[in-house]
């Protein structure tokens, strides 16, 4: 058995969090046949404070202020950047931008240790939400479909899953942020109407529908928030499916999105993010008690016609959902027969070039100047030096087609990287071992290695950890976006 | 009662028949050959109105066994029944064919026997089948290479299917791979009417310090097809069965031929290293 400490930080719209937790892994194959190493368990070990998330200016992060909490908190885990062997920070919501991305990996840059440092996109940032809100393990232990809505200050991030499959994703700008307000303080009622103090313009599309005026530097009543809220909480029902599509759906869709539509409700539903709190807990607290609309939103879906028919389960996370999903669930391990060069890992950041089916089988059918071609143009529009390159592979192969395969390989890659840079292939199929002896044979002086079961899209960026139990298997995270 | 071959006998004839006069349309799960990569009994929906229907083809789809496949009173539906006596068929098949002689020549094998002779005898006396015909020792003498480091073969055990259906595949990456680690890797050969234990005389006859006998695993109605690696080092005849390091379920649904090939001159490296194979290994 081996284990990795792994960090999650998920840098959000309103809230910045952090958790460390434990990742522990096994050869879960019996004594007489082939190793099959995988996670078999995951532990949370430390959950930091939510803070909001500092910003210069409306849009623009404090990476500085990040910077400051993120060292308190390994300060007060316990732990130093080199403790950590995986992880990930996670920059969502309407923070996902370039300039912050670049900030934010600047700023931690000597926290680097093993982790990484991405943007999700709002398609990754669902199933990131979803298993670490507990309705993905759900689906899979009730063998069925549940679909997890995490709602936090600027997006709701939907996604299906069908007994631990992803079935589709759909986000979109709800939150509990999108309205921000001030108390009137020369106001003396018992509920006092508040100030606007800004508006997205998904909220004001919401306001549209509901027939409200909504402006900053005016107040607005509670019972006009309330109707924007249901606005939001019937285009969220539109979304999943247990309701009419909303007309407001087109017009609030997160720029990126999918748009999946669900042939049928899903059996559960699942809250996470900020909003969730207040969807499964109502207190006699004030519903302006953060300044925002998130209270009154998550009151409004509590008591949403269409909401209230179905059937809800409450996962282990709600508002740390985000966050404990990037610590525990985007490092992956390859396969256990894998072949690499001594020292060749970790490598990071490294962009996939993936071939399609059909192209395979052409430089399988003797095509070599195809891949030479897709190689040399991938490193020319990629501004990173190196490459790997991704195949779905064969299903039963022999040896004669691999070695095939490995020649066209080593000559399209040889030729094209620079001097040094290592050749490394990814392959769906469980065939990397034999692929990687293949590649070997070729001669090519190069580093060199070869890993399987990873699932890898074209543009996706790469890293590969440093090799576990006694080099069977190397961690990988796989990383839709890196830069918006 | 009657012979499970004459009642294999009897439906194959009352199937050739029903297809022959045209009247009857046989579906893909009880043509003699399951088209491929499907599982002829799981892709049948023969329960009626399941509850869930998706959790069901979830189910089937993770076990080859037969689940969720209805019944008539207290028994099997024909449909299932006659697609599990075809497979068991194919198993026995598997167990009473020989392997081709033209694929062993075409993969330029010796081909010897052990002490069984013929098929019923290899089943019935496995201790025959550990031995070596005196004809066999002298065709490896003469031919095979002496002293190597690693002496590779095939044998057909329980299944002859494995072994046709995997060694073209797994031998070169093997060989390869070997010598590419800079072993001596001794003349690949092929064994007929052969059991496990047969590899302890190989290993004493021409002086190898690891042999490993590719060789085909009792059928059982999932797959024919399964072949292991039985790897030993030092070996001698009488050897005890824990000194051997196993690499089983070989075939394309499990650990494909080619990746099985590259894993296992992994482990005969380590197993060179650190001079021992089986729990010794382990240890």
């Amino acid at each position: 058995m081996a284990q990795i400490l792994s960090v999650g930080i998920d840098i959000g719209t309103s809230t910045t969090q952090l958790v460390f937790s434990r990742i522990e892994m096994d050869n879960t194959a019996g004594y007489f046949t082939a190793p099959r190493i995988a996670i078999t368990g995951k532990e949370i070990l430390y959950k930091s404070q939510v803070y909001f998330t500092p910003l210069k200016t409306q849009t623009l992060i404090d990476a500085d202020a990040v910077r400051e909490i993120v060292a308190q908190e390994f300060r007060s885990a316990g732990y130093s950047p080199a403790d950590t062997q995986t992880g990930a920070v996670i920059i969502t919501g309407e923070s996902a931008r370039k300039e912050n991305s670049a900030a934010v990996l600047q700023a931690l840059s000597d926290f680097a240790g093993e982790f990484v440092v991405s943007t999700a996109g709002p398609d990754l940032e669902s199933i990131i939400a979803g298993k670490g809100s507990g309705a993905w393990q759900y689906s899979i232990d009730n063998d069925c479909t549940v679909v997890n809505l995490d709602i936090g200050g600027g997006t709701s991030n939907i996604v299906f899953f069908n007994a631990g499959d992803t079935q589709g994703k759909i986000c979109l700008d709800v939150g509990g942020r999108l309205i921000r307000l001030g108390t009137d303080q020369k106001m003396n009622q018992k509920e006092p109407s508040p100030t606007v103090q800004y508006v997205s313009y998904a909220a004001a599309e919401a306001a549209r529908l509901a027939g409200v005026r909504v402006e900053v530097g005016q107040s607005i009543s509670r019972s006009d928030l309330r109707s924007i809220c249901d606005a939001f909480a019937d285009c969220l029902a539109g979304a999943i499916g247990i309701a009419p599509v909303s007309p407001l759906q087109e017009k609030i869709l997160t720029p990126g999105s999918d748009v999946y539509r669900p042939a049928r409700p899903s059996r559960r539903i699942c809250f996470s993010g900020g909003v969730a709190d207040c969807i499964y807990h109502q207190n006699g607290e004030d519903d302006l008690r953060y300044g925002d609309i998130g209270p009154i939103l998550g009151r409004a879906i509590r008591e949403n016609r269409y909401f209230k028919e179905q059937k809800w389960i409450q996962g282990g996370e709600t508002i740390r959902a985000t966050v404990v999903g990037a610590g525990t669930y985007t490092t992956n391990l390859s396969g256990s027969t894998i072949f690499y060069s001594e020292g060749i890992f970790p490598v990071k950041n490294v962009p996939a070039l993936k071939l399609t089916k059909d192209e395979q089988w052409a430089i399988l059918g003797g095509d070599t100047q195809l891949l030479r071609d897709k190689v040399r143009w991938f490193l020319e529009q990629s501004d990173a030096p190196r490459m790997l390159l991704a195949l779905q592979g064969l299903p039963d192969p022999d040896f004669a087609t691999l070695k095939k395969l490995a020649g066209a390989i080593v000559d399209a890659m040889d030729g094209s990287l620079a001097p040094g840079e290592p050749i490394i292939v990814v392959v769906e199929r469980d065939i990397a071992k034999a692929l990687g002896i293949a590649l070997q044979q070729t001669g090519c002086g190069r580093k060199m290695a070869s890993i399987d079961s990873v699932k890898i899209e074209e543009g996706d960026y790469v890293d590969i950890g440093r090799p576990l139990m006694d080099g069977l298997v190397v961690p990988v995270v796989v990383k839709t976006l890196l830069f918006g | 009662m009657l012979d499970e071959k004459l009642i294999a006998l009897i439906t194959e004839e009352v199937v050739r028949q029903l297809t022959a006069s045209g009247r009857v349309i046989l579906p893909d799960s009880l043509s003699a050959e399951p088209a491929e990569g499907k599982d002829p009994v799981s892709t049948d929906r023969l329960l009626e109105d399941p509850l869930d229907p998706e959790a069901l083809e979830r189910m089937k789809k993770r076990t080859t066994a037969r689940i969720g496949v209805g019944k008539a009173g207290a028994r099997l539906k024909t449909k299932t029944m006659l697609a599990l006596r075809a497979d068991h068929a194919r198993a026995q098949d598997s167990v009473f064919a020989d392997v081709d002689p033209e694929f062993i020549k075409r993969l330029g094998l010796l081909s010897i026997e052990s002490q069984a002779g013929d098929r019923n005898t290899h089943i019935t006396r496995p201790d025959l089948g550990r031995k070596l015909c005196p004809k066999g020792v002298e065709a490896l003498l003469a031919h095979c290479e002496k002293n190597p480091d690693v002496q590779i073969y095939a044998s057909d055990g329980l299944s002859s299917a494995a072994i046709e259906a995997n060694l073209e595949k797994i031998l070169p990456v093997l060989v390869e791979g070997l010598t590419a680690k800079g072993l001596k890797v001794g003349t690949p050969f092929y064994l007929r009417f052969g059991r496990v234990a047969a590899e302890d005389q190989v290993a004493e006859v021409l002086g190898a310090k690891v042999v490993c006998v590719l060789i085909g695993e009792r059928p059982g109605l999932a797959t024919a097809e399964s072949m292991s690696a039985y790897i030993v080092y030092n070996s001698y005849v009488g050897i005890p069965e824990a000194k051997r390091t196993v690499v089983s379920n070989i075939h394309k649904d499990g650990l494909t031929a080619v990746e099985a090939g590259a894993y296992i001159t992994e482990v005969i490296q380590q197993i060179l290293d650190r001079k021992a194979s089986g729990v010794d290994l382990v240890k």
